[in-house]
């Protein structure tokens, strides 16, 4: 299947009057068509910054990119904003964290379809129109048509994050960016939501770049995952090897302070310490004073990004010797009893 | 819709009979007679004994309201001025019209001004513009409407000479003993009058406007709009000023509302006989009855507008609703 998205060393640098933020520092991974590529940290590690960019959101004033984000070939960084407008919407698509507040209060969320579509397609606004409420039936608007005139403020969350999927969708996208999409929901309304949104990938083949902090979320949808941490990539496989061979020590971390039903334990497992400030990171490696596995060198030099000795697909970014590895990452799975896909 | 304007306006008349009841106090805090006030400076006894009669003054206070609110209702009337036995609607609606034309035509200075100041600042923070615009504030707010009225009127009325120092002229069928009239001469003589009235809310609003819209530009759903693919234009008018601009539309209301009832330094540097210096004289010479409607007259105004400003607040933001 055709590569339909390859990030190339992406940096993304924010001028504050405190400094300079580098927010993505160094990120690259590919998509192919079709495809769902999850991408896994805490709040602040640059996931969201990642996908603004290559969407070209980001404040031209304060923010800075270099790299390459070449969409279908095409470099997203390089395009002109005439051609970045026609590709937003109409080629790529995007959904946000929180539906209560990304859908405009005083417009109809029909209108607000209705202009998603009149932006990219040469069509009648009746015509529009009637796409618009085909695309809430799809999504699962009951009474679609008529709900069509409604305000953003009638509707529950999960019905305005399927009105978000129905205006990110109708234009058919070949890529869908998902930021946190369930993140603002209630646990059964998410579940709904992703299977939603999973059964319309079937549907459409719409590629997907799901943002989450939630390796749940990631092991149910996702074909590829890049776990992030502090703006750059810790660990970047597909979903089955990141689950049965964890490589990185965050990855450890974040698997062990999953909750699980069966296991008999007082209190989650949890990463000691907090992110670091993407002001002034730690020298070497970003992980390391959060490391339960550092040693010397780790505090003097940056890991690469490098494919693991037994697989190539597998790319990782530690020091450690790979016996270590491949012991705690053993370790790791053995506390953590639960089904993986 | 309906059951919520006839709740607003039940509360309206709760509001105005507080007002009047406040006001009519008024004669009785005040240090002086009012019979004897109503008689003039050489009140004779009989004078005062007959002016007592006549005002009800001999009755209990709750009486002589009750009659005063009576008159106000049933007859609508404010009665008469005691300095010059005028009727006092008659003067009201003669002054009326002057601060409105201040008021209205200032409103839209200050809008013109304030719009677009507002939002480039607002697109452009700490640009030489937002930084002007920031300095402007500052002044507008700091320094007193009189000594804006003042300078103004020494400098380009007096000094330049490029405009009218004061009086005001009828917008249409001026009085016959005139000694100008129509729109022209109605306009010239405004200039400034609206530019001093003008310069306070515009500062105002160029502040509010640009708090306004930086906010929103940071609005979620701006970032949808923008993910679409709008264009920036598109953005900004259908996404941003049109949720920007709400609260601007209420304050508006309420300024103008409030502003109607007299614009009290504008109108006495420019000598313009509005309400505010109509306020003012029957305040300096005691005219008891005069200063009640005014402030009956302004009371009304902010009424009105404020029922204006809710009313249309529900068809401009569909999150309100008037039920």
């Amino acid at each position: 299947m055709a590569t339909l998205l390859e990030v190339e060393d992406l940096r993304t640098y924010f001028t504050t009057d405190d400094g300079i933020v580098k927010a993505v520092d160094g990120v690259s991974f590919t998509l192919k068509e079709g495809k769902t590529l999850g991408i896994v940290g805490e709040s602040g590690s640059g996931k969201s910054v990642t996908c603004l960019t290559i969407m070209g959101l980001n404040s031209k004033k304060s923010a800075t990119s270099k790299g390459r984000a070449l969409f279908r070939g095409e470099d997203l960084l390089q395009a002109s904003n005439q051609r970045l407008r026609e590709i937003r919407g109409n080629d790529i698509a995007m959904i946000f964290q929180d539906p209560m507040t990304s859908l405009n209060p005083v417009h109809r969320i029909g209108d607000q379809i209705v202009e998603g579509i009149l932006l990219h397609r040469d069509v009648s606004k009746k015509e529009a129109r009637r796409r618009a409420i085909d695309a809430l039936k799809e999504v699962g608007i009951p009474r679609a048509d008529r709900r069509a005139d409604d305000y953003p403020h009638q509707f529950s969350g999960g019905m305005r994050q399927r009105v978000m999927i129905a205006m990110a969708l109708v234009n058919e996208p070949s890529l869908l960016i998902a930021d946190e999409p369930t993140t603002a929901l209630d646990v059964t309304t998410q579940a709904q939501i992703l299977e939603l949104m999973h059964s319309l990938q079937r549907d459409y083949g719409t590629a997907i770049v799901m943002i989450t902090h939630d390796l749940g979320v990631v092991a149910e949808i996702a074909d590829d995952v890049v776990v992030m941490y502090a703006a750059r990539i810790a660990e970047r496989a597909p979903v089955g090897k990141l689950f049965e061979e964890p490589l990185h020590p965050y990855t450890w971390g974040l698997l062990g302070s999953l909750p699980r039903l069966e296991a008999d334990i007082d209190r989650l497992v949890q990463i000691p310490g907090t992110p670091p400030s993407l002001l002034s990171p730690p020298r070497g490696c970003r992980f390391n004073p959060r490391c339960p596995y550092v040693f010397d060198r780790c505090k003097e030099e940056m890991p690469e990004l490098v494919a693991s000795p037994r697989d190539s697909e597998h790319l990782q970014s530690c020091f450690l010797d790979d016996v270590t590895k491949q012991r705690e990452a053993e370790r790791t799975l053995a506390s953590f009893a639960t089904e993986v896909p | 819709m309906f059951r919520y304007l006839i709740r607003r306006l039940l509360w309206a008349v709760v509001l105005f009979v507080a007002v009047t009841m406040v006001t009519y106090m008024i004669f009785f805090v005040i240090p002086a007679n009012p019979a004897r006030l109503a008689c003039g400076q050489r009140a004779t006894e009989e004078c005062v004994r007959n002016a007592e009669a006549r005002l009800g003054l001999d009755r209990p206070i709750p009486v002589q309201y009750a009659k005063f609110l009576q008159r106000l209702v049933i007859d609508r009337s404010l009665g008469q001025s005691f300095t010059n036995r005028q009727d006092i609607n008659k003067t009201i609606l003669d002054a009326a019209p002057v601060t409105a034309s201040l008021v209205i035509g200032g409103a839209i200075l200050w809008m013109l001004v304030a719009l677009p100041i507002g939002i480039l600042s607002a697109l452009r923070p700490r640009s030489l513009l937002d930084r002007a615009a920031t300095v402007f504030v500052l002044f507008g707010i700091s320094l007193p409407v009189v000594w804006i009225g003042l300078v103004l009127q020494y400098v380009v009325g007096y000094r330049l000479a490029w405009t009218p120092n004061a009086g005001y002229c009828d917008f249409i069928d001026p009085a016959e003993f005139a000694t100008c009239g129509g729109p022209v001469d109605w306009a010239y003589h405004l200039i400034l009058p609206w530019i001093t009235f003008a310069l306070l809310f515009c500062a105002i609003y160029v502040r509010m406007i640009r708090a306004n819209v930086m906010d929103t530009l940071g609005e979620d759903y701006v970032r949808t709009a923008r993910a679409k693919g709008a264009p920036e234009p598109q953005v900004m008018r259908s996404h941003v000023l049109r949720n920007a601009l709400l609260p601007v539309v209420t304050m508006l209301g309420m300024d103008i509302g409030i502003a109607l009832g007299g614009a009290i330094f504008t109108e006495a540097i420019f000598g313009l006989p509005g309400l505010g210096r109509l306020a003012v004289q029957s305040l300096n010479t005691f005219d008891l009855p005069m200063i009640q409607g005014t402030v009956v007259f302004a009371t009304l105004c902010i009424i009105v507008f404020n029922i204006v400003v809710d009313v249309a607040y529900a068809f401009i933001d569909p999150r309100i609703r008037l039920d």
